[in-house]
């Protein structure tokens, strides 16, 4: 297992959120992890990428450990994600967007940019040459000038995902990646999710309530609810498991589409 | 990173509006000097001009201009902490402080080479950085405001009290330095040394934005969330801001005490760190030309205004209420819109 959740248990102020979670994504896979909303899923990805301490239990990547760790180390050792909504950073340019990416693979300090020593100068060289190839593959390329924040919202979709991408990460995390996109958006998201995947050997994990998007690219799925995980397996048999059916009582009728 | 892509037909946004169409005519003014051949006629025609003035003005004119361009030093360093990393610090001249008290003490009562004592203020002044950020930089601007304001006042009423620091008459006598049997001395010798002093942080000042570092800065100030979910330590990108505003700081204290050769807290004031806040959100927070104009209105304003007599700082004081009044961002026009 590349990422691997153990007994990982979270509340807050008594509220349990996450309640003794096992779970684990394989190298190179394609996972989703859905569930109802309040389900915990958000807090799951809050608690990998070391935005939430848990109170019990443990994560590795790689069999590194994660938990104790603060966010920017997580994705420095490879973990990166997007938000649920889109936080690009506002006035900057969609190249620059991206360029915080390369943070964690670069080093130059303030004494090398003042003096523009030559490793640093060849150092933000290969940041704009990773950048612009992230931008590239998310098939972003001619629109790296202009300010994110002015973009159509299907591609500030990808600018995030290219800025993660930018990480050089071994997995990535997308929460609700599909959330605003029309039917064509979608259809590409797929199409870049498995590029990822299958051109980068990035592992994916993702959250999504688009139940067609989910059952098409997932190659695993794991449901939780209440704050545990109550069944994970291959597309097909989460689809006709009587507990998932069950969770999903009562959610509106896009989501009971299953 | 100037060059913006034409509007391809595919295109499909329809609120964006590509590039703004220059407006005012600062902003029109700054879109004529965007090409690079432009821009190095315009800073050799700023240069040549800086250098050529004390020949054809008054002493007193080259004094006031010495002074403006230490405030170039100093804003330019205050517009690291504030406005590329968003850090509001109201103690700034404690810094200033730092590095002019530094040097005092060690040539005039040590007998240190002003050269020599170089370095030690500078390390002092990057232990302060990191001895007034490290516990407050986990604060919100709000707080961090206040803490800094308290840290001004700490370092000011130290160096009131100590002995070493001459109490609250100051320190005096500090010897004027020399450089390869070159005795700095004269009002003219001192501007040219303050003109070198604002190219070099003009120029650091533009390298840091560029780099990873100036970027980081941004970012931590956008969206610290978002930054450090991309692998961004906002800890310690906040403490370098605030060591390399303090080192710019002390730069300027450094040249300031053997320029003047006697310093005394009061030069140190809360309102000093004001008047220097004041430049920077004037000119414009985070633009480094808009910056240099506001160290130049702060310093030139007051002295341009004297016909006026005890009316020039009320004067003075309703000029800058109207011009953030128009231009609540600074006087710069913003790069893009």
């Amino acid at each position: 297992m590349l990422l691997q959740l153990k007994q990982v248990s979270l509340s807050f102020a008594g509220n349990t959120v996450l309640h003794e979670v096992d779970f684990g994504v394989a190298a190179g896979r394609i996972h989703s992890l859905i569930g109802p909303n309040g389900a915990g899923k958000t807090s799951m990805f809050n608690v990998i990428t070391g935005f939430y301490r848990p109170q019990q239990g443990d994560i590795t990547l790689d069999g590194e450990q994660i938990v104790k760790r603060k966010p920017h180390a997580v994705t420095r050792l490879g973990i990166a994600r997007t938000f649920q909504n889109v936080r690009l950073f506002r006035e900057m340019s969609v190249l620059e967007n991206v360029m915080a990416g390369q943070h964690c693979r670069s080093r130059a300090g303030a004494l090398a940019a003042i003096l523009r020593l030559p490793s640093q100068r060849a150092e933000e060289r290969r940041i704009l040459e990773t950048s612009l190839e992230c931008l590239d593959f998310v098939g972003l390329m001619g629109h790296q000038d202009r300010l994110a924040t002015n973009l159509a919202y299907g591609h500030q979709r990808r600018v995030e995902i290219a800025r993660a991408l930018a990480t050089e990460p071994k997995l990535l995390l997308l929460d609700e990646p599909a959330a605003g996109l029309n039917s064509g958006e979608k259809q590409a998201l797929i199409e870049l999710i498995r590029r990822i995947r299958d051109e980068r050997g990035v592992a994916v994990l993702l959250i999504e309530h688009d139940m067609s998007l989910v059952m098409n690219v997932s190659e695993r799925i794991s449901v939780l609810d209440h704050g545990s995980l109550i069944t994970e397996g291959d597309p097909h048999s989460v689809q006709n498991d009587p507990k998932v059916i069950e969770a999903y009582l009562g959610q509106d009728d896009e989501e009971l589409a299953l | 990173m100037d060059k913006h892509s034409p509007p391809t037909p595919t295109d499909v946004d329809e609120h964006d509006s590509g590039r703004a169409k220059p407006r005012n005519p600062l902003q029109k003014l700054y879109a004529a000097f965007e090409s690079p051949g432009r821009r190095r006629a315009l800073h050799l025609t700023i240069l040549a001009i800086l250098i050529v003035t004390p020949w054809i003005s008054s002493q007193y004119t080259t004094v006031i201009l010495t002074n403006a361009l230490l405030y170039v030093v100093l804003c330019l360093g205050l517009n690291i902490v504030v406005g590329y990393a968003g850090l509001l610090d109201l103690g700034y001249a404690a810094f200033f402080a730092v590095g002019a008290y530094t040097v005092g003490i060690l040539t005039q009562q040590f007998g240190v080479n002003f050269w020599a004592a170089i370095p030690f203020a500078l390390m002092a002044a990057a232990l302060a950085g990191v001895i007034i950020g490290g516990p407050t930089l986990r604060l919100r601007s709000d707080y961090l405001a206040i803490v800094t304001l308290g840290f001004g006042e700490i370092v000011r009423f130290t160096a009131r009290n100590l002995e070493i620091t001459g109490g609250a008459s100051g320190l005096s006598h500090i010897p004027e330095p020399s450089l390869f049997g070159w005795h700095i001395d004269s009002s003219i010798d001192f501007y040219y040394v303050f003109v070198v002093l604002a190219v070099l942080a003009y120029v650091a000042s533009q390298r840091l934005f560029d780099s990873r570092l100036g970027r980081a800065w941004l970012y931590v100030r956008h969206d610290e969330d978002a930054a450090e979910a991309m692998g961004i330590n906002r800890v310690a990108t906040k403490l370098a801001a605030y060591v390399t505003g303090a080192i710019f700081g002390a730069i300027g204290g450094i040249f300031f005490s053997v320029n003047l050769g006697a310093i005394s807290p009061e030069s140190f004031s809360f309102q000093q760190s004001v008047l220097i806040l004041l430049a920077v959100v004037l000119g414009g927070m985070g633009k480094i030309p808009g910056v240099i104009l506001g160290a130049f209105i702060v310093v030139l304003g007051p002295e341009l205004l004297r016909d006026f007599g005890t009316l020039r700082l009320l004067i003075f004081a309703v000029l800058l209420l109207l011009i953030m009044l128009f231009r609540p961002s600074g006087i710069w026009p913003e790069k893009r819109s």
